[in-house]
């Protein structure tokens, strides 16, 4: 089995570029994407930040090519779990962990694996939008190429205007691609964000609480978009807002004081938990 | 009807108005104590140095002992060259260790290497002068450019570092993050995104230590040494304002004194310059960020 960072190298190398906006194959001809494919495969996965444990014991398989919602009361883990999945909060220094998590087959934390290859694969789009200020709302979509070291203007026009176009955002920015990506309003930035993680073609796109700055109309934008992605991403998604993950997910994983209480189909989950915890937090009674 | 209770007692309301005027005036006078120097400053330079800025001031070398007139060209080139040469070795030294502070350290190693700095920005200027007289000046037998451009260079150092350090903490996490969650190698993040995002910040660091060295005298004077004539020889000892006003408001000539006021003159406006592009430049970073 090819190491992860071969593998994203050989893909950026090696790929040729979708013209349509959707990768996946069975998708591009029109057959419903019904897999059992699991995109992250984690066994009995705990995590410590110094001597406070954050994560206990997880064990869950997230679905490839759905959108799966975590939800939870602050403080649960969920936005730890989120970053664990492509290793953004090894940021923190003093974190330890243990247990397994599989990507695609593809052990993440095996010895020599690179987080670096390892984001390549697993993006991650984040609560606040932060469009890079010093950068063109074209250069803030393209800087994960260009410092991945695409050069061919061609890849990169592609990229640019099918990234935008996967966004939602082309419409709106085509004929200003110029200006700084800071000039636009918060949803745009945030579409803008989604963009810019887009464009490195990952297979795996982390969403954590992405529209929890938004107003209702820019969070609907993000949410239609969401729905879009399904087609050929697979989505993780931490949301506060249990009517969103309620609207836009298929599976849901509820999480409570760092362990994983539940996990289900999203429309079983909200009308039908099996679990107690499950059902206080979903109906509102704690958290 | 009673006397409002929210309405103080005529005596009272007296006293506190008195009390409030009389400290608020403390305050004025302190503030004008600050301002009034740069005044003295100014007003002392342009009354005994205006009148000898002339042309031949920024166009002729120095004349010799007896003769009147001539200038400080050589000087003004010279102090223009010992900046440039300070730059090039304080900047990168600086900035990378700036980086290395803010992105990189260990908790540890960054208390000692502020510590570090600090002491060297509290060296007097002429133990500066004195250590790189020991490491330039004697093993190669002459006094140089080099050497000068050198002092001037590893003051800059202790000041480039921390004011990079401060701006590159000033860049927000969440363009670390988001640049490391597209698959970006760390010191890519670093030098395209942090560097670049903090890169006003840090120009205005540099020109900031800048205005701080041009004046220094002390550094100089066991290194550049000075010189009366045009030297382009970097190996050669060279002349800056600095001496050249210390040189000249030594001696017992009236000439040389009024040269030195104007050298002075020249020397504080180039000063002011480059504070008000650190002026300039910041209030450029406040409005676009």
């Amino acid at each position: 089995m090819p190491s992860l960072s071969e593998a994203a190298k050989a893909r950026v190398a090696t790929e040729t570029i979708p013209t349509s906006a959707t990768p996946s194959p069975a998708a591009a001809v029109g057959l419903p994407v019904e897999s059992d494919e699991i995109a992250f495969d984690i066994k009995g996965f705990s995590l410590w930040y110094g001597q406070r444990q954050a994560l206990q014991d997880v064990t869950i398989q997230i679905p490839a090519r759905k959108v799966t919602a975590i939800i939870g009361p602050s403080g649960c883990g969920k936005s730890t779990f989120l970053r664990a999945l492509n290793r953004m909060h090894e940021l923190t220094p003093g974190t330890r962990l243990e247990g397994s998590l599989r990507h695609f087959g593809h052990d993440l934390y095996g010895p020599g694996v690179e987080a670096v290859a390892i984001r390549r694969r697993v993006g991650m789009v984040f609560q606040k939008s932060n469009p890079f200020p010093t950068m063109s709302i074209a250069e803030n979509v393209l800087v994960g190429l260009r410092l991945n070291g695409v050069k061919d203007k061609a890849v990169l026009q592609e990229r640019l205007e099918q990234s935008l176009h996967m966004a939602a955002l082309w419409d709106e920015v085509k004929d200003h691609l110029n200006r700084p990506g800071t000039s636009l309003s918060g949803g745009q930035q945030q579409r803008l964000c989604i963009a810019r993680s887009l464009a490195v073609q990952p297979e795996t796109l982390l969403m954590d609480e992405p529209c929890s700055a938004l107003d209702p109309l820019a969070t609907a934008k993000i949410e239609e978009l969401i729905q879009a992605l399904r087609a050929s991403y697979t989505v993780v998604i931490v949301t506060h807002n249990m009517q969103q993950a309620a609207r836009c997910s298929d599976r849901t994983a509820f999480f409570y004081m760092g362990r994983l209480i539940e996990f289900g189909n999203t429309r079983n989950m909200f009308t039908n938990p099996g679990n107690p915890q499950t059902e206080a937090y979903v109906s509102g009674r704690f958290g | 009807m009673a006397a409002s209770p929210y309405l103080p007692t005529e005596q009272f309301a007296r006293w506190r108005k008195f009390k409030s005027s009389a400290v608020t005036a403390v305050l004025v006078v302190c503030a004008l104590a600050v301002i009034a120097p740069l005044f003295l400053v100014i007003y002392f330079l342009l009354v005994h140095g205006a009148s000898s800025l002339d042309w031949n001031f920024f166009t002729q070398l120095p004349k010799p002992t007896g003769e009147v007139g001539g200038g400080m060209a050589n000087a003004i080139v010279g102090t223009i060259m010992l900046l440039a040469m300070a730059t090039v070795v304080g900047v990168p030294i600086g900035v990378l260790g700036g980086i290395y502070l803010a992105e990189y350290g260990s908790d540890r190693a960054n208390d000692w290497l502020r510590f570090a700095a600090d002491v060297l920005n509290g060296v007097p200027s002429i133990v500066w002068g004195m250590v790189v007289y020991l490491m330039l000046v004697v093993p190669f037998k002459t006094f140089s450019a080099y050497a000068g451009g050198v002092a001037l260079g590893l003051m800059m150092v202790p000041l480039v570092m921390r004011t990079t350090e401060e701006v590159l903490i000033l860049v927000p996490q969440s363009y670390r993050e988001a640049a490391l969650a597209l698959g970006v190698a760390r010191w890519k993040v670093i030098v395209v995104i942090v560097v670049r995002t903090a890169l006003k910040g840090i120009a205005t660091g540099v020109i900031v230590a800048l205005a701080r060295i041009a004046g220094e005298t002390a550094p100089l004077l066991f290194t550049a040494l000075g010189n009366n004539f045009w030297n382009h020889n970097l190996k050669e000892p060279i002349a800056a304002l600095p001496l050249q006003i210390f040189a000249y408001a030594i001696s017992p000539y009236d000439d040389w004194h009024r040269q030195a006021w104007a050298g002075a003159l020249v020397l504080m406006a180039l000063i002011l310059a480059l504070n008000i592009t650190v002026r300039v430049l910041s209030r450029d970073r406040n409005t676009t960020n």
